[in-house]
Order: C-alpha cells, then sequence, then structure tokens
C-alpha cells in the first residue's frame, strides 16, 4: 500500500492513458470503465498512472484510489508476465483449492498477492469465475485449468516456464 | 407540494412529500438517535444506528434517509428497533480504541452519549482493533484512525462542503479505513487545514494539534512576556463551551478568563482587522485606479490561501498581498508595541486564539517572520483556550474583563470579521467614506450578509459601480474561481473564506453534536453574536479607530501602503502541487 519505488510512465504510455480517459471524460460513471481499460492496457495502476486520471477526469485522488482499493479487480502493484489466480470461492474452497492455492505458492516460491523476483509469476486468490463444474479452478492469463489435483501444479507452471 | 399523512408511535402527523422519517419524527416531537448523518453534509444511510420499523416494510428502515409515503405508520422504539440499535452499536464500539478518560472528545462524544443514551452496559463482541497508527504530520490537523469510526462524515465535510477531497474511505469491510490515498499523510497531500473534518467527526478521530503545553510552559516563564490575541469568532462561540446559548457573545468573560489564567496582556484581533481594512482598502483602491490585477480577493483565510495555492495556483495575483490580521497584528506586536511598552521583542511570545486550524499552518510558514522574530509563535483554537480555561477551574460566566490598551477599543468593523460577508461589508464602509470623503451613516450591507453560499452586490460609490461576491465554503468558492478564470465575472472585490459561514463555524471553534447541528444552522446562530457586537460598539468603521490610525500609523508605519506597511503587514504566496 504504503508508495514503493517511483513507476516511469513514458509518453507514449501517458498518451494512451489519456485517449481512454478522453473515451469516457464527460459521462456519467466513468471513473470504473477507465480504470478498467488503463489497467488492461498499463497491467496495474500505480500512484503515477492514478494522478494522470485524476488531473484529466477530474476525479480526485482519494476518490480514484477508494474504488481501486474496494474492487479486488483493481491492483495497484504489477503483477507476473503470468498472472495466476486460484478461486476460493465456495464450489472451489469445498474441492480443496487452498491446498491448490498452497501447491502454487510452494512451487513459485511466493505468497498469495506476490510476484517472483524476476516478474514472470503473480499468484492471487479470486473469487468465484463461474467454472464451479470444473472445481477447483484455477486461471493463468484467462486460460482455466479445472479438476485440479495438488500434483497437476507443478507441471502447469513448467509449462509456462518453457516459455 | 402535497401532504403526507402517517402516523409515528401512534402519533398523526402531516408532512410535506420528500420528508425523512428523521425529520417527520422531528415535527412530531420524536427525536431518532443518528450517528452517520450529518444534514447536507453525510446523508448516506449507513451506520443503522437511526433504524426504524414501518409497518408493512421488509426490514428496518434508515430514518434519515427514508422518504415518508402516505399511509406509513412507523415505530421508532419497538423492540426490535431497540435491539437493532444495541447490537449496531456494540458493534461499533466493539473495535473503538476506547479510552474515553483520556480522550479529547470526553463528554462531548456522539458515540459515548449513545451508548449512554441506549443503556450499554456491556459489548459482547471484541473486535479485531485496527493497528494504523496515529497521523500527526500535519501542522493543524491530527488524525487518529483507531477512534474511527468509518462514519464518514469529514469525508463529506471535505468533499461536498469544501470539494477539496483529499480524504475518502480506502479498502473494504473490515480493513475500511478513511485517509488520503496510497496510504500517505495529511502532510503529504493538498490538505488546506480548514479543520471542517475535525468539527464534522462525532468521536476523537480528528483534533487539532494542540500548543496547550507550549503555551502553558511560556506563561511559566517569568523571562518571557506573553501577549495573547483574540479572534472575532472565538467570543461568538467560546460560551457554547461553558453552558452557554449558541450566539452569545462572551467577550468580557473570555478576556476576564484570560488575565486570571496568566497572559500578560490580552488584546484584541479586531484592531488588525480594522489595520487589514486600512492596508486592503488601499490596495482596492489602488487596483482599480492604476489598472491592478482584479477582483482583488480577500486573504485572512489561511485554509482559503493554501487551498488557492493548491488547485488555483494561476490566480495567485488576484489575491490581496495583506496578511490575515492576526499575523499582522503578531509583526506589530514584535516591533511598534514592543518599542513603545520598551519590551525586548525576543522575550514576546505570540499567541494568538483563533477559530481556525489554519492558522496553526499559517504561523508557521517562514514568511511569516517579518518582525525579525517568528510574528506568531502559538496559535491556539478556540477549543484549546476553553479546555485551559477549564484546567485552572475558572468559573467563565462570572468573569469579566476588557482588552489591553493602547490598542482598542476596535471596531464594529473589526468584529464583523468573524462571519461571511464581514470582511466585505467592513471594507466597504472605509472605501465608501473615502470615496465620498463624507462620513457615511448609512453602513449596513446586508446584501453580503448571511449563509447563502455565493453572495453579489453591486454598491454604488460616488457614481462608481462597485462590484462585489462573498463565498465561503471552498466549494463555494470553486464556483466564483471558475467563473473568474473563465472571464465571465466582472467583480471588483471578492471576499472568501475557507468555512461555510465564515470564521464563526471556524475548524478551530467548540463542538456541537449532529444532534444540534441537523437542526438549527449555527453559522447564522454565531453570526448573530458578531453582528450584536458591532451594533454596541461606538466606532463602527476602521478607519475611525485612532488606536490604528494615530497609534500604529501615525505613531508608526506612515500611511497604509507604505515601504513599512509593506515590509510588516503583506505575504506573498507560493504555488503548491495537487498531488
Amino acid at each position: 500500500m504504503a508508495k514503493a519505488r517511483k513507476v516511469e510512465v513514458s509518453e507514449q504510455q501517458k498518451k494512451e492513458i489519456l485517449s481512454i480517459v478522453d473515451k469516457y471524460k464527460g459521462t456519467k460513471g466513468a471513473l470504473i470503465p477507465v480504470l478498467h481499460e488503463v489497467q488492461e492496457y498499463f497491467g496495474y495502476l500505480p500512484l503515477e498512472v492514478q494522478e494522470i486520471i485524476s488531473d484529466n477526469l477530474n476525479v480526485p485522488l482519494a476518490e480514484i484510489y477508494g474504488v481501486v482499493t474496494f474492487y479486488t479487480q483493481f491492483t495497484t502493484q504489477p503483477k507476473g508476465k503470468y498472472a495466476v489466480n486460484v478461486c476460493l470461492g465456495t464450489a472451489c474452497y469445498v474441492k480443496g483449492s487452498a491446498k491448490i492455492l498452497e501447491k502454487f505458492e510452494e512451487t513459485l516460491g511466493i505468497k498469495a498477492g506476490g510476484v517472483t523476483e524476476d516478474g514472470m509469476f503473480s499468484i492471487d486468490a479470486c473469487r468465484c469465475v463461474g467454472a464451479c463444474g470444473l472445481a477447483p479452478v484455477a486461471m493463468i492469463n484467462g486460460e482455466v485449468y479445472g479438476k485440479l489435483v495438488q500434483d497437476d501444479v507443478k507441471s502447469i507452471c513448467e509449462k509456462y516456464m518453457e516459455n | 407540494m402535497s401532504m403526507i399523512n402517517i402516523t409515528i408511535d401512534g402519533k398523526a402527523v402531516q408532512v410535506e412529500e420528500g420528508t425523512t422519517v428523521l425529520e417527520a419524527a422531528r415535527v412530531a416531537g420524536i427525536d431518532i438517535p443518528t450517528l452517520c448523518y450529518l444534514k447536507d453534509v453525510n446523508e448516506i444511510g449507513a451506520c443503522r444506528m437511526c433504524v426504524v420499523e414501518i409497518k408493512g416494510a421488509r426490514a428496518l428502515q434508515a430514518a434519515c434517509v427514508y422518504p415518508v409515503a402516505e399511509g406509513n405508520e412507523i415505530y421508532t422504539s419497538s423492540p426490535a428497533v431497540r435491539e437493532a440499535r444495541k447490537s449496531t452499536l456494540e458493534l461499533l464500539l466493539s473495535n473503538h480504541k476506547k479510552e474515553c478518560l483520556t480522550c479529547v472528545r470526553n463528554r462531548n462524544c456522539e458515540l459515548q452519549t449513545l451508548a449512554d443514551e441506549l443503556n450499554i452496559t456491556e459489548i459482547e463482541f471484541e473486535g479485531e482493533m485496527c493497528d494504523l497508527p496515529i497521523d500527526d504530520s500535519s501542522r493543524s490537523v491530527v488524525r487518529d484512525p483507531q477512534k474511527c469510526i468509518a462514519c464518514r462524515r469529514c469525508v463529506g465535510a471535505c468533499e461536498n462542503l469544501q470539494k477539496v477531497h483529499v480524504i475518502d474511505a480506502l479498502n473494504r469491510g473490515f480493513k475500511t479505513e478513511i485517509g488520503p490515498a496510497f496510504g500517505k499523510k495529511l502532510a503529504d497531500v493538498a490538505c488546506v487545514n480548514c479543520g471542517q473534518c475535525i468539527v464534522a467527526c462525532p468521536v476523537g478521530a480528528l483534533y487539532e494539534k494542540s500548543a496547550i503545553d507550549q503555551v502553558w510552559d511560556a506563561i511559566r516563564d517569568p523571562e518571557k512576556v506573553v501577549l495573547v490575541q483574540t479572534a472575532p469568532a472565538v467570543r461568538a462561540a467560546i460560551g457554547e463551551e461553558f453552558g452557554m446559548p449558541i450566539g452569545t457573545a462572551a467577550t468580557h468573560q473570555m478576556v476576564g478568563a484570560m488575565l486570571r489564567m496568566g497572559f500578560d496582556k490580552v488584546f484584541d484581533t479586531d484592531t488588525s482587522a480594522d489595520l487589514t481594512i486600512l492596508e486592503e482598502g488601499t490596495e482596492l483602491l489602488h487596483r482599480l485606479q492604476n489598472g491592478g490585477t482584479l477582483p482583488l480577493i480577500t486573504s485572512c483565510s489561511p485554509g482559503w490561501i493554501k487551498f488557492a495555492e493548491h488547485y488555483y495556483p494561476d490566480m495567485l495575483d488576484n489575491l490581496s498581498t495583506c496578511k490575515s490580521p492576526h499575523q499582522m497584528f503578531g509583526a506589530v506586536l514584535k516591533t511598534y508595541y514592543a518599542q513603545e511598552a520598551g519590551i525586548d521583542p525576543a522575550k514576546i511570545v505570540n499567541v494568538s486564539v483563533m477559530p481556525c486550524t489554519a492558522k496553526k499552518f499559517e504561523c508557521d510558514r517562514p514568511e511569516m517572520s517579518d518582525s525579525g522574530y517568528k510574528d506568531v509563535d502559538y496559535v491556539l483554537t478556540t477549543r484549546e483556550l476553553a479546555r485551559m480555561i477549564k484546567e485552572c477551574g475558572i468559573n467563565f460566566q462570572e468573569c469579566d474583563g476588557e482588552f489591553e490598551q493602547p490598542f482598542g477599543p476596535a471596531s464594529g468593523a473589526g468584529v464583523i470579521f468573524g462571519a461571511t460577508g464581514g470582511v466585505m461589508e467592513a471594507a466597504l464602509r472605509t472605501v465608501a467614506d473615502i470615496l465620498t470623503g463624507q462620513d457615511l451613516q448609512d453602513i449596513e450591507y446586508h446584501d453580503v450578509r448571511g449563509v447563502e453560499g455565493v453572495k453579489e452586490a453591486a454598491v454604488e460609490i460616488n457614481g462608481t459601480t462597485v462590484k462585489v461576491a462573498v463565498a465561503h465554503g471552498l466549494g463555494n468558492a470553486r464556483k466564483v474561481l471558475d467563473k473568474i478564470r473563465a472571464g465571465e465575472a466582472d467583480w471588483h472585490f471578492v471576499e472568501i473564506m475557507a468555512c461555510p459561514g465564515g470564521c464563526v463555524n471556524g475548524g478551530g471553534q467548540p463542538i456541537q453534536p449532529a444532534r444540534v447541528k441537523n437542526w438549527i444552522d449555527i453559522r447564522a446562530e454565531r453570526a448573530k453574536a458578531v453582528y450584536s457586537e458591532d451594533l454596541r460598539l461606538p466606532i463602527r468603521k476602521s478607519h475611525q479607530n485612532d488606536s490604528v490610525m494615530k497609534g500604529i500609523y501615525e505613531g508608526f508605519i506612515g500611511e497604509p501602503g507604505s515601504e513599512l506597511a509593506h515590509k510588516l503587514l503583506h505575504t506573498h504566496y507560493t504555488p503548491r502541487e495537487r498531488f
């Protein structure tokens, strides 16, 4: 939560962020779609990016940060190149997804919410992804892995490591 | 507007459509407890303390936001209602830092009052305590997150009244906290120090940074000469701390009490309000006659000044260069007065009692040392002064005293500085006399009085039309400033005060609970006290105040706007970042 090192936003990136802001500027409820698209583009929403949005959308920074920290889908920390999301929704949980999460943490050597030092992987616990029939479920960059057992985890990770 | 018939606790009442249950109950003579609700500031129905039972409704409803409908049968203290309120309150108390005995809000805490009134005798739950540290980075405002109940009244004050919005609710659920973005401290964001969050807070989570210990130390030190001055708005509200009705002018009691506390001399900031009018009036005439930057905007309110530096840095040339009255007085006391009274200025400790938290930041500004010393050493709020008086066991209402000569009595124009429109009216009284060369008798400018957010007037003086505007509360200030910035305004002179209602409702004033503020406009009530003082005083125009004209000007500074006046009484501003 506390400010980490300064994040560099290049001129090109700033231009891109401003074009997203311009698309929604003046419409009611513009903030959330702007945050979505900017996060999709920039990967996360650090202070420097929120300041650009605040300045150009005329929404106070405190309000933006309030929204970003309220919704779990927004993040102020960079994610790994491969973002692992383990579902801890009810169905997955009763099917043992906590054990799956543990295995990911052990395999990648980081805790949920963290990023590996090389920036390749991040792990997050998430709520229901709508694939309860496949419980327990994990997603990596939008790709769904279902009916997981602990032994699957290592080979899944290795698949991305090879890339 | 159509009327609606309802019954509340069996009592039939008729109210206008759109009335909330809370308001309707008030009409029926029934009080409903509230906590997060603060009229015009925070109306979000979040805390659930005001729940009532409405026959046929699915669940209990929040009275503060629920509009009544024809035929509603409402019960405000049924067993279900009482149980729900008690559980809610117990949950709020379960993770509150309950150090009531040593809390700054002891005996003036809305949570404490509710616990008493709702007959809470034990707290069944033990909640996980918040471990965020106290933020005392600001020179004006201290935040204690462990006492915060997340009611959002401070956010409402910052966001809705002041349109500053540097604090908000962050995170969610149990982790919800109120504060600036990214865990920053108040001193590191564009907070203007107005303290409206403090007077909105129902508990002890927000309070001023105290200077009480430093002031006691100075009084105790035999080497020091401790001079105190009090702003016009202080007398209009301090009586509230001692059981006097809102709107009572307690000037003599206050002065008497301060002399008993051990201050060496008690001065009236109104004297330097008169000085301010001479300087600012001269500046206005100069700008009008020489094509200077217009409109001229007043500079008495340090919350407004910091707001301008952060949010309207392009308009700093519009601001009057005059220091605020107490800073002018501080500089005069350590130069002219020290010389006249034969006191070494190094031994003088200047204390300003102000209705204001922003003045604590102001007196520490590096540019406020034109006397060769720190012009004002310490600023106390009205609340802090009251605490010190209580600490001495002084019977406030029995006290009696007069402000110290050689300054004073000040003019009525100086007194009305305490209310929105007052600086404008005081200036007009003087400018009109100067432009006409007469002693005009018609000196009350009612168009600029009152609590309307933005007031405008066009005043005819000797064939010239002077167009003026008055804004109070920074949200209203934004409206005026945006118009000026867009070139859509032709005002010559604009008064801005940071706090809604002006200094009488400043962030350093006695805190009235929501149960008072929701029904009584304390801005208007306290303003009555300053206008009654104005009527009482023999001199009502700044330029007729002899202690200023014959004393400070003839005896020391020379002319208004002179070189020495500029050195001691004027200042400059610094553009600041928004983030």
